[in-house]
Protein backbone atom coordinates (compact mmCIF):
# COMPACT_ATOMS: atom_id res chain seq x y z
CA UNK A 1 0.00 0.00 0.00
CA UNK A 2 1.27 3.47 -0.84
CA UNK A 3 -0.56 6.40 0.73
CA UNK A 4 1.19 9.00 -1.41
CA UNK A 5 0.06 7.24 -4.60
CA UNK A 6 -3.48 7.01 -3.27
CA UNK A 7 -3.50 10.72 -2.49
CA UNK A 8 -2.18 11.59 -5.93
CA UNK A 9 -4.69 9.33 -7.67
CA UNK A 10 -7.55 10.74 -5.64
CA UNK A 11 -6.50 14.21 -6.82
CA UNK A 12 -6.19 13.19 -10.43
CA UNK A 13 -6.58 9.61 -11.58
CA UNK A 14 -5.31 10.57 -15.00
CA UNK A 15 -1.78 11.53 -14.04
CA UNK A 16 0.69 9.76 -16.33
CA UNK A 17 2.35 6.80 -14.71
CA UNK A 18 5.73 8.46 -15.17
CA UNK A 19 4.54 11.59 -13.35
CA UNK A 20 2.96 9.58 -10.57
CA UNK A 21 6.23 7.75 -10.09
CA UNK A 22 8.24 10.99 -9.87
CA UNK A 23 5.84 12.60 -7.42
CA UNK A 24 5.70 9.54 -5.22
CA UNK A 25 9.46 9.08 -5.35
CA UNK A 26 9.23 5.66 -7.04
CA UNK A 27 10.43 4.15 -10.29
CA UNK A 28 7.78 3.65 -12.95
CA UNK A 29 7.86 -0.08 -12.46
CA UNK A 30 7.42 0.24 -8.72
CA UNK A 31 4.51 2.63 -9.14
CA UNK A 32 2.86 0.37 -11.67
CA UNK A 33 3.23 -2.61 -9.38
CA UNK A 34 1.93 -0.73 -6.33
CA UNK A 35 -1.13 0.47 -8.19
CA UNK A 36 -1.86 -2.98 -9.60
CA UNK A 37 -1.62 -4.43 -6.11
CA UNK A 38 -3.91 -1.84 -4.60
CA UNK A 39 -6.41 -2.51 -7.36
CA UNK A 40 -6.20 -6.22 -6.76
CA UNK A 41 -6.65 -5.82 -3.01
CA UNK A 42 -9.73 -3.74 -3.65
CA UNK A 43 -8.20 -0.67 -2.04
CA UNK A 44 -8.64 1.17 -5.32
CA UNK A 45 -12.17 0.43 -6.50
CA UNK A 46 -12.35 2.44 -9.71
CA UNK A 47 -11.46 5.63 -11.56
CA UNK A 48 -14.13 8.11 -12.58
CA UNK A 49 -14.28 11.58 -14.06
CA UNK A 50 -15.87 14.42 -12.09
CA UNK A 51 -18.51 15.69 -14.51
CA UNK A 52 -20.56 18.83 -14.30
CA UNK A 53 -23.75 17.24 -15.64
CA UNK A 54 -25.71 20.42 -15.20
CA UNK A 55 -24.04 21.80 -18.30
CA UNK A 56 -25.97 19.29 -20.37
CA UNK A 57 -29.64 19.66 -21.33
CA UNK A 58 -30.14 16.02 -20.52
CA UNK A 59 -28.92 16.59 -16.97
CA UNK A 60 -29.61 13.82 -14.51
CA UNK A 61 -31.68 14.31 -11.43
CA UNK A 62 -30.49 13.06 -8.11
CA UNK A 63 -31.88 12.90 -4.65
CA UNK A 64 -30.77 12.11 -1.15
CA UNK A 65 -33.18 9.68 0.49
CA UNK A 66 -33.32 9.37 4.24
CA UNK A 67 -34.35 5.86 5.19
CA UNK A 68 -35.45 4.75 8.61
CA UNK A 69 -35.33 0.99 8.96
CA UNK A 70 -35.80 -1.78 11.48
CA UNK A 71 -32.58 -3.72 11.83
CA UNK A 72 -33.08 -7.42 11.22
CA UNK A 73 -32.33 -9.66 14.12
CA UNK A 74 -29.73 -11.80 12.38
CA UNK A 75 -28.10 -9.40 9.98
CA UNK A 76 -28.47 -5.97 11.57
CA UNK A 77 -28.29 -3.36 8.83
CA UNK A 78 -26.07 -5.29 6.46
CA UNK A 79 -28.57 -7.40 4.53
CA UNK A 80 -30.86 -4.48 3.84
CA UNK A 81 -27.98 -2.22 2.81
CA UNK A 82 -26.68 -4.80 0.39
CA UNK A 83 -30.13 -5.21 -1.12
CA UNK A 84 -30.53 -1.45 -1.60
CA UNK A 85 -27.09 -1.22 -3.17
CA UNK A 86 -28.09 -3.69 -5.89
CA UNK A 87 -30.33 -1.18 -7.68
CA UNK A 88 -28.73 0.58 -10.64
CA UNK A 89 -30.56 3.77 -9.63
CA UNK A 90 -28.65 3.87 -6.35
CA UNK A 91 -25.35 5.76 -6.50
CA UNK A 92 -24.34 5.32 -2.90
CA UNK A 93 -25.60 3.93 0.38
CA UNK A 94 -24.31 5.02 3.77
CA UNK A 95 -25.22 3.96 7.28
CA UNK A 96 -25.68 7.14 9.28
CA UNK A 97 -25.65 8.31 12.85
CA UNK A 98 -28.44 10.62 13.97
CA UNK A 99 -32.11 10.93 13.03
CA UNK A 100 -32.26 8.28 10.31
CA UNK A 101 -30.39 5.10 9.39
CA UNK A 102 -29.46 5.02 5.72
CA UNK A 103 -28.57 7.84 3.41
CA UNK A 104 -29.24 6.65 -0.15
CA UNK A 105 -28.20 8.75 -3.15
CA UNK A 106 -30.48 7.97 -6.07
CA UNK A 107 -30.19 9.19 -9.67
CA UNK A 108 -32.68 9.21 -12.52
CA UNK A 109 -33.64 11.05 -15.69
CA UNK A 110 -36.49 13.01 -14.16
CA UNK A 111 -37.85 13.93 -10.74
CA UNK A 112 -40.76 11.66 -11.54
CA UNK A 113 -38.50 8.71 -12.19
CA UNK A 114 -36.66 9.15 -8.90
CA UNK A 115 -39.88 9.64 -6.98
CA UNK A 116 -41.35 6.49 -8.50
CA UNK A 117 -38.24 4.51 -7.64
CA UNK A 118 -38.55 5.56 -4.03
CA UNK A 119 -42.28 4.85 -3.92
CA UNK A 120 -42.18 1.51 -5.71
CA UNK A 121 -38.83 0.03 -4.71
CA UNK A 122 -37.39 1.55 -1.54
CA UNK A 123 -40.46 2.36 0.54
CA UNK A 124 -42.12 -1.06 0.28
CA UNK A 125 -38.96 -3.02 1.17
CA UNK A 126 -39.41 -5.08 4.27
CA UNK A 127 -37.60 -3.44 7.14
CA UNK A 128 -38.01 0.08 5.75
CA UNK A 129 -40.06 2.15 8.16
CA UNK A 130 -40.08 5.52 6.40
CA UNK A 131 -38.46 7.54 3.64
CA UNK A 132 -37.84 11.24 3.09
CA UNK A 133 -36.74 12.40 -0.35
CA UNK A 134 -34.58 15.51 -0.86
CA UNK A 135 -33.89 16.44 -4.48
CA UNK A 136 -30.59 18.00 -5.39
CA UNK A 137 -31.27 21.38 -6.98
CA UNK A 138 -27.75 22.53 -7.77
CA UNK A 139 -24.24 21.22 -7.32
CA UNK A 140 -21.59 23.66 -6.18
CA UNK A 141 -18.82 21.25 -5.25
CA UNK A 142 -18.46 17.63 -6.24
CA UNK A 143 -15.77 15.27 -4.93
CA UNK A 144 -13.52 18.17 -3.85
CA UNK A 145 -13.97 19.96 -7.16
CA UNK A 146 -15.63 23.36 -6.98
CA UNK A 147 -18.10 23.64 -9.86
CA UNK A 148 -19.00 27.32 -9.56
CA UNK A 149 -16.69 30.00 -10.98
CA UNK A 150 -13.51 30.53 -8.97
CA UNK A 151 -11.39 33.65 -8.76
CA UNK A 152 -8.64 32.35 -11.06
CA UNK A 153 -4.98 33.19 -10.67
CA UNK A 154 -4.80 36.90 -9.93
CA UNK A 155 -1.16 36.89 -8.94
CA UNK A 156 1.26 38.98 -10.95
CA UNK A 157 3.56 37.04 -13.22
CA UNK A 158 6.77 37.86 -11.45
CA UNK A 159 7.72 38.62 -7.89
CA UNK A 160 10.86 38.06 -5.90
CA UNK B 1 12.51 71.54 -10.00
CA UNK B 2 15.70 69.54 -9.81
CA UNK B 3 14.56 66.60 -7.77
CA UNK B 4 18.06 65.20 -7.63
CA UNK B 5 18.88 68.04 -5.27
CA UNK B 6 16.01 67.31 -2.91
CA UNK B 7 15.97 63.54 -2.83
CA UNK B 8 17.98 61.56 -0.32
CA UNK B 9 21.13 60.40 -2.15
CA UNK B 10 21.18 57.16 -0.15
CA UNK B 11 17.76 56.34 -1.58
CA UNK B 12 18.43 57.50 -5.12
CA UNK B 13 21.66 55.52 -4.96
CA UNK B 14 19.81 52.24 -4.35
CA UNK B 15 19.73 50.20 -7.51
CA UNK B 16 16.15 49.64 -8.54
CA UNK B 17 15.86 45.90 -8.61
CA UNK B 18 17.82 45.21 -11.81
CA UNK B 19 15.13 42.90 -12.89
CA UNK B 20 12.36 45.45 -13.06
CA UNK B 21 12.60 45.92 -16.83
CA UNK B 22 12.41 42.18 -17.42
CA UNK B 23 9.44 41.90 -15.08
CA UNK B 24 7.63 44.65 -16.94
CA UNK B 25 8.06 42.82 -20.24
CA UNK B 26 6.66 39.64 -18.69
CA UNK B 27 3.66 41.47 -17.25
CA UNK B 28 2.84 43.08 -20.60
CA UNK B 29 3.18 39.98 -22.77
CA UNK B 30 0.17 37.81 -23.69
CA UNK B 31 -0.17 34.12 -22.87
CA UNK B 32 2.77 33.94 -20.54
CA UNK B 33 3.35 30.70 -18.67
CA UNK B 34 5.00 31.95 -15.55
CA UNK B 35 7.03 30.11 -12.96
CA UNK B 36 8.04 33.52 -11.70
CA UNK B 37 6.10 34.29 -8.56
CA UNK B 38 7.19 34.06 -4.97
CA UNK B 39 3.81 33.44 -3.42
CA UNK B 40 1.52 30.44 -2.98
CA UNK B 41 -1.17 29.73 -5.55
CA UNK B 42 -3.43 28.45 -2.77
CA UNK B 43 -5.91 30.88 -1.32
CA UNK B 44 -5.87 31.45 2.43
CA UNK B 45 -7.73 28.48 3.97
CA UNK B 46 -11.38 29.39 4.38
CA UNK B 47 -11.57 29.07 8.17
CA UNK B 48 -8.76 31.61 8.45
CA UNK B 49 -10.46 34.01 6.05
CA UNK B 50 -13.66 33.50 8.02
CA UNK B 51 -11.93 34.50 11.24
CA UNK B 52 -10.86 37.74 9.55
CA UNK B 53 -14.40 38.37 8.32
CA UNK B 54 -15.87 37.58 11.75
CA UNK B 55 -13.54 40.11 13.35
CA UNK B 56 -14.81 42.79 10.96
CA UNK B 57 -18.42 41.81 11.64
CA UNK B 58 -17.88 42.15 15.35
CA UNK B 59 -16.42 45.60 14.84
CA UNK B 60 -12.71 44.96 15.36
CA UNK B 61 -11.74 47.86 13.15
CA UNK B 62 -9.42 49.84 15.40
CA UNK B 63 -5.68 49.86 16.07
CA UNK B 64 -4.37 47.08 18.22
CA UNK B 65 -1.61 47.45 20.80
CA UNK B 66 1.59 48.59 19.05
CA UNK B 67 3.20 45.21 19.56
CA UNK B 68 0.13 43.40 18.28
CA UNK B 69 -2.82 41.73 20.00
CA UNK B 70 -1.75 40.10 23.24
CA UNK B 71 -3.58 36.88 22.35
CA UNK B 72 -1.74 36.72 19.04
CA UNK B 73 1.64 37.31 20.69
CA UNK B 74 0.82 34.52 23.14
CA UNK B 75 -0.07 32.19 20.27
CA UNK B 76 3.16 33.11 18.46
CA UNK B 77 5.18 32.35 21.59
CA UNK B 78 3.38 29.01 22.06
CA UNK B 79 3.87 28.11 18.42
CA UNK B 80 7.60 28.82 18.54
CA UNK B 81 7.86 26.76 21.69
CA UNK B 82 6.08 23.70 20.33
CA UNK B 83 7.55 23.81 16.81
CA UNK B 84 11.12 24.94 17.41
CA UNK B 85 11.69 24.73 21.14
CA UNK B 86 12.14 28.50 21.46
CA UNK B 87 11.12 30.36 24.59
CA UNK B 88 9.91 33.94 24.21
CA UNK B 89 7.98 36.14 26.58
CA UNK B 90 4.92 37.31 24.64
CA UNK B 91 4.93 40.59 26.54
CA UNK B 92 8.47 41.69 25.84
CA UNK B 93 10.04 39.46 23.20
CA UNK B 94 7.46 39.25 20.42
CA UNK B 95 6.51 41.96 17.94
CA UNK B 96 3.77 41.58 15.33
CA UNK B 97 4.75 43.31 12.09
CA UNK B 98 3.50 44.13 8.62
CA UNK B 99 4.85 40.99 6.99
CA UNK B 100 8.24 39.45 7.60
CA UNK B 101 9.60 42.34 5.54
CA UNK B 102 8.87 44.95 8.17
CA UNK B 103 10.41 42.72 10.83
CA UNK B 104 13.62 42.48 8.76
CA UNK B 105 13.63 46.23 8.24
CA UNK B 106 13.08 46.90 11.94
CA UNK B 107 15.75 44.43 13.03
CA UNK B 108 18.36 45.88 10.69
CA UNK B 109 17.50 49.44 11.68
CA UNK B 110 17.65 48.59 15.37
CA UNK B 111 21.08 46.99 15.06
CA UNK B 112 23.00 48.63 12.23
CA UNK B 113 24.82 51.97 12.56
CA UNK B 114 26.66 53.76 9.75
CA UNK B 115 29.81 51.86 8.79
CA UNK B 116 28.66 48.53 10.25
CA UNK B 117 29.02 45.53 7.99
CA UNK B 118 26.12 43.18 7.42
CA UNK B 119 26.95 39.71 6.13
CA UNK B 120 24.45 38.41 3.61
CA UNK B 121 24.74 34.87 2.27
CA UNK B 122 23.86 34.94 -1.42
CA UNK B 123 21.93 34.16 -3.50
CA UNK B 124 19.13 35.36 -1.27
CA UNK B 125 16.04 37.51 -1.11
CA UNK B 126 16.68 41.03 -2.31
CA UNK B 127 15.76 43.25 0.63
CA UNK B 128 18.70 42.84 3.03
CA UNK B 129 21.15 44.83 0.91
CA UNK B 130 19.08 48.00 0.34
CA UNK B 131 17.75 48.08 3.91
CA UNK B 132 21.29 47.83 5.23
CA UNK B 133 22.31 50.77 3.03
CA UNK B 134 19.38 52.84 4.30
CA UNK B 135 20.86 52.45 7.77
CA UNK B 136 24.27 53.53 6.48
CA UNK B 137 25.52 49.97 6.84
CA UNK B 138 27.70 48.13 4.38
CA UNK B 139 26.25 44.96 2.88
CA UNK B 140 28.84 42.24 2.42
CA UNK B 141 27.73 39.31 0.30
CA UNK B 142 28.93 35.80 1.09
CA UNK B 143 28.50 33.65 -2.02
CA UNK B 144 27.22 30.17 -1.17
CA UNK B 145 28.07 27.34 -3.51
CA UNK B 146 26.14 24.68 -5.38
CA UNK B 147 28.66 22.05 -4.25
CA UNK B 148 27.70 22.83 -0.64
CA UNK B 149 24.00 22.64 -1.53
CA UNK B 150 23.97 26.44 -1.18
CA UNK B 151 24.44 26.17 2.56
CA UNK B 152 26.58 28.67 4.42
CA UNK B 153 29.77 27.07 5.72
CA UNK B 154 31.73 28.06 8.82
CA UNK B 155 34.80 28.64 6.64
CA UNK B 156 32.95 31.07 4.35
CA UNK B 157 31.61 32.91 7.36
CA UNK B 158 35.01 33.14 9.05
CA UNK B 159 36.58 34.58 5.94
CA UNK B 160 33.93 37.28 5.72
CA UNK B 161 34.13 38.51 9.30
CA UNK B 162 36.03 41.74 9.98
CA UNK B 163 36.16 43.96 13.05
CA UNK B 164 33.31 45.95 11.51
CA UNK B 165 30.95 42.99 11.19
CA UNK B 166 27.77 43.73 13.10
CA UNK B 167 25.09 41.42 11.76
CA UNK B 168 24.85 38.10 9.99
CA UNK B 169 21.67 37.46 8.02
CA UNK B 170 20.62 33.81 7.99
CA UNK B 171 18.16 33.45 5.11
CA UNK B 172 17.19 29.77 5.41
CA UNK B 173 15.15 27.96 4.10
CA UNK B 174 16.36 30.02 1.20
CA UNK B 175 14.68 31.98 -1.53
CA UNK B 176 15.78 31.42 -4.36
CA UNK B 177 17.84 28.24 -3.93
CA UNK B 178 15.56 26.17 -1.69
CA UNK B 179 18.58 25.38 0.50
CA UNK B 180 18.13 24.61 4.17
CA UNK B 181 20.58 24.53 7.07
CA UNK B 182 20.52 21.42 9.22
CA UNK B 183 21.39 21.29 12.89
CA UNK B 184 25.07 20.46 12.39
CA UNK B 185 25.43 23.23 9.78
CA UNK B 186 23.96 25.70 12.25
CA UNK B 187 26.16 24.42 15.05
CA UNK B 188 29.25 25.10 12.95
CA UNK B 189 28.05 28.66 12.33
CA UNK B 190 27.27 29.12 16.02
CA UNK B 191 30.78 28.05 16.92
CA UNK B 192 32.22 30.82 14.77
CA UNK B 193 29.97 33.42 16.36
CA UNK B 194 30.48 32.26 19.95
CA UNK B 195 32.38 34.89 21.90
CA UNK B 196 31.86 37.64 19.29
CA UNK B 197 29.35 40.51 19.37
CA UNK B 198 27.98 39.63 15.96
CA UNK B 199 24.20 39.59 15.93
CA UNK B 200 22.06 37.31 13.80
CA UNK B 201 18.85 38.09 11.94
CA UNK B 202 17.46 34.69 11.10
CA UNK B 203 14.85 35.03 8.38
CA UNK B 204 12.84 31.86 8.90
CA UNK B 205 9.78 32.86 6.91
CA UNK B 206 9.80 29.49 5.08
CA UNK B 207 10.30 27.47 8.28
CA UNK B 208 7.21 25.32 7.74
CA UNK B 209 8.13 24.47 4.17
CA UNK B 210 10.77 21.76 4.36
CA UNK B 211 10.70 18.42 2.62
CA UNK B 212 11.92 14.87 2.69
CA UNK B 213 11.30 14.42 6.40
CA UNK B 214 13.66 17.27 7.32
CA UNK B 215 12.17 19.61 9.87
CA UNK B 216 13.35 23.16 10.21
CA UNK B 217 15.81 23.93 12.98
CA UNK B 218 15.76 27.51 14.21
CA UNK B 219 19.13 29.17 14.59
CA UNK B 220 17.97 30.56 17.92
CA UNK B 221 17.58 27.02 19.27
CA UNK B 222 21.30 26.28 18.88
CA UNK B 223 23.35 26.54 22.09
CA UNK B 224 22.97 30.01 23.54
CA UNK B 225 22.48 31.67 20.15
CA UNK B 226 19.05 32.97 21.22
CA UNK B 227 20.74 35.87 23.04
CA UNK B 228 22.12 37.23 19.74
CA UNK B 229 19.33 36.21 17.38
CA UNK B 230 16.24 37.92 16.09
CA UNK B 231 13.98 35.31 14.50
CA UNK B 232 11.76 36.52 11.67
CA UNK B 233 8.56 34.58 11.00
CA UNK B 234 5.31 35.19 9.23
CA UNK B 235 2.04 33.98 7.87
CA UNK B 236 2.39 34.71 4.15
CA UNK B 237 4.12 31.57 2.98
CA UNK B 238 2.96 29.21 5.72
CA UNK B 239 -0.76 29.85 5.46
CA UNK B 240 -0.94 31.39 1.99
CA UNK B 241 -1.63 34.80 3.50
CA UNK B 242 0.64 37.06 1.42
CA UNK B 243 -1.97 39.76 0.96
CA UNK B 244 -2.83 40.02 4.64
CA UNK B 245 0.62 41.46 5.35
CA UNK B 246 1.46 39.89 8.66
CA UNK B 247 4.68 38.68 10.19
CA UNK B 248 6.57 38.87 13.41
CA UNK B 249 9.94 39.12 15.10
CA UNK B 250 11.01 37.29 18.24
CA UNK B 251 14.20 38.02 20.10
CA UNK B 252 15.91 39.35 23.22
CA UNK B 253 13.97 42.04 25.04
CA UNK B 254 16.55 44.86 24.64
CA UNK B 255 16.46 44.49 20.85
CA UNK B 256 12.71 43.96 20.62
CA UNK B 257 12.12 47.06 22.74
CA UNK B 258 13.99 49.18 20.19
CA UNK B 259 12.28 47.45 17.27
CA UNK B 260 8.92 48.10 18.88
CA UNK B 261 9.82 51.79 19.09
CA UNK B 262 10.59 51.94 15.37
CA UNK B 263 7.40 50.01 14.62
CA UNK B 264 5.35 52.31 16.83
CA UNK B 265 6.55 55.44 15.03
CA UNK B 266 6.61 54.09 11.48
CA UNK B 267 3.67 51.70 11.42
CA UNK B 268 1.59 52.10 14.59
CA UNK B 269 0.27 48.53 14.55
CA UNK B 270 -0.10 45.69 12.08
CA UNK B 271 -3.47 45.25 10.31
CA UNK B 272 -6.12 44.31 12.86
CA UNK B 273 -8.14 42.01 10.60
CA UNK B 274 -5.02 40.08 9.68
CA UNK B 275 -4.11 39.69 13.34
CA UNK B 276 -7.43 38.07 14.17
CA UNK B 277 -7.10 35.75 11.18
CA UNK B 278 -3.58 34.86 12.30
CA UNK B 279 -4.81 33.72 15.71
CA UNK B 280 -7.07 31.23 13.95
CA UNK B 281 -4.19 30.14 11.71
CA UNK B 282 -1.86 29.40 14.63
CA UNK B 283 -4.54 27.60 16.63
CA UNK B 284 -6.18 25.53 13.92
CA UNK B 285 -4.00 25.74 10.83
CA UNK B 286 -1.65 22.76 11.28
CA UNK B 287 -3.77 20.63 8.98
CA UNK B 288 -3.70 23.24 6.23
CA UNK B 289 0.08 23.33 6.36
CA UNK B 290 0.27 19.57 6.09
CA UNK B 291 -1.98 19.52 3.02
CA UNK B 292 -0.18 22.32 1.23
CA UNK B 293 3.18 20.85 2.06
CA UNK B 294 2.18 17.52 0.57
CA UNK B 295 1.10 19.25 -2.61
CA UNK B 296 4.30 21.35 -2.82
CA UNK B 297 6.33 18.21 -2.35
CA UNK B 298 4.72 16.51 -5.37
CA UNK B 299 5.38 19.60 -7.46
CA UNK B 300 8.92 19.90 -6.18
CA UNK B 301 9.71 16.39 -7.30
CA UNK B 302 8.14 17.00 -10.69
CA UNK B 303 10.02 20.21 -11.37
CA UNK B 304 13.41 18.96 -10.17
CA UNK B 305 13.04 15.76 -12.17
CA UNK B 306 11.90 17.79 -15.18
CA UNK B 307 14.87 20.19 -15.19
CA UNK B 308 17.38 17.43 -14.62
CA UNK B 309 15.88 15.47 -17.49
CA UNK B 310 16.29 18.51 -19.72
CA UNK B 311 19.95 18.66 -18.78
CA UNK B 312 19.60 21.74 -16.59
CA UNK B 313 21.16 20.30 -13.47
CA UNK B 314 18.95 21.03 -10.53
CA UNK B 315 20.11 20.56 -6.97
CA UNK B 316 17.37 19.11 -4.81
CA UNK B 317 15.78 21.95 -2.90
CA UNK B 318 14.78 20.94 0.62
CA UNK B 319 12.90 24.05 1.64
CA UNK B 320 10.70 26.95 0.47
CA UNK B 321 8.98 26.52 -2.91
CA UNK B 322 11.66 27.22 -5.47
CA UNK B 323 13.91 25.18 -7.68
CA UNK B 324 17.19 26.64 -8.86
CA UNK B 325 18.40 24.85 -11.99
CA UNK B 326 21.82 25.60 -13.47
CA UNK B 327 21.80 26.98 -17.00
CA UNK B 328 25.56 27.29 -17.48
CA UNK B 329 25.48 24.51 -20.10
CA UNK B 330 23.70 26.91 -22.47
CA UNK B 331 26.62 29.35 -22.35
CA UNK B 332 24.23 32.20 -21.64
CA UNK B 333 24.00 34.50 -18.65
CA UNK B 334 20.91 33.89 -16.57
CA UNK B 335 19.39 37.16 -17.74
CA UNK B 336 19.98 36.32 -21.39
CA UNK B 337 18.51 32.87 -20.86
CA UNK B 338 15.39 34.21 -19.18
CA UNK B 339 14.85 36.96 -21.71
CA UNK B 340 15.23 34.67 -24.72
CA UNK B 341 13.03 32.04 -23.13
CA UNK B 342 10.38 34.65 -22.45
CA UNK B 343 10.42 36.03 -25.99
CA UNK B 344 10.56 32.71 -27.80
CA UNK B 345 8.38 30.50 -25.56
CA UNK B 346 6.58 32.95 -23.30
CA UNK B 347 7.83 31.13 -20.23
CA UNK B 348 8.83 33.39 -17.36
CA UNK B 349 11.61 32.40 -14.97
CA UNK B 350 13.65 34.70 -12.74
CA UNK B 351 17.37 35.10 -13.50
CA UNK B 352 19.47 33.88 -10.59
CA UNK B 353 21.57 37.02 -10.83
CA UNK B 354 18.61 38.97 -9.45
CA UNK B 355 19.46 37.42 -6.07
CA UNK B 356 23.11 38.41 -5.97
CA UNK B 357 26.12 37.92 -8.21
CA UNK B 358 26.57 34.31 -7.10
CA UNK B 359 23.16 33.48 -8.57
CA UNK B 360 24.64 33.97 -12.04
CA UNK B 361 24.39 30.79 -14.09
CA UNK B 362 21.13 29.76 -12.43
CA UNK B 363 17.46 30.54 -12.80
CA UNK B 364 14.71 30.44 -10.22
CA UNK B 365 11.62 28.43 -11.07
CA UNK B 366 8.88 28.58 -8.50
CA UNK B 367 6.62 25.60 -8.04
CA UNK B 368 3.68 27.51 -6.67
CA UNK B 369 1.74 26.25 -9.65
CA UNK B 370 -0.41 23.27 -10.59
CA UNK B 371 1.24 20.11 -11.89
CA UNK B 372 -0.25 20.71 -15.35
CA UNK B 373 1.10 24.24 -15.41
CA UNK B 374 4.56 23.07 -14.37
CA UNK B 375 4.53 20.34 -17.01
CA UNK B 376 3.56 22.75 -19.76
CA UNK B 377 6.29 25.18 -18.72
CA UNK B 378 8.88 22.37 -18.66
CA UNK B 379 7.83 21.22 -22.13
CA UNK B 380 8.34 24.74 -23.44
CA UNK B 381 11.74 25.00 -21.81
CA UNK B 382 12.58 21.69 -23.48
CA UNK B 383 11.55 23.05 -26.88
CA UNK B 384 13.64 26.14 -26.24
CA UNK B 385 16.74 24.10 -25.41
CA UNK B 386 16.20 21.94 -28.49
CA UNK B 387 16.02 25.02 -30.69
CA UNK B 388 19.20 26.37 -29.11
CA UNK B 389 21.03 23.18 -29.97
CA UNK B 390 19.84 23.28 -33.55
CA UNK B 391 20.53 26.97 -34.02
Amino acid sequence: MNIKLLKLLSQNARYDLSDLAVMAGLTEDEAKKEIAEMEKEGLIRGYKAVIDWERLDSAKVSALIELKVTPQSDFGFEALAEKIAKYGEVESVYLMSGGFDFCVMVKGKTFQEVAMFVAKKLAPMSGVVSTATHFVLRRYKELDVVLCEGTGDDRGRMSL
Amino acid sequence: MDYNKVLNPTVTGLKPSGIRRFFDIAEEMDNVISLGVGEPDFLTPWHIREAGIASLESGKTRYTANKGLKVLREEIAKYNKRRFGLTYDPNTEVLVTVGGSEAIDGAIRALVSPGDEVLIPEPSFVCYDPITKLSGGIPVGIPTKAENNFRLTAEELKNAITDKTKVLIMPFPNNPTGAIMEREDLEAIAEVLEGTDIMVISDEIYAELTYGGKTHVSFASIGNMAERTVVIGGFSKTYSMTGWRLGYACGPEPILTQMTKIHQFAIMSAPTTAQYAAIEALRYGANDIEQMLDEYDSRRKMIVHGFNKLGLTCFEPEGAFYSFPCIKSTGMTSEEFCEKLLYSKHVALVPGSAFGASGEGYVRASYCYSIDHIKTALEKVGEFLEELKNA
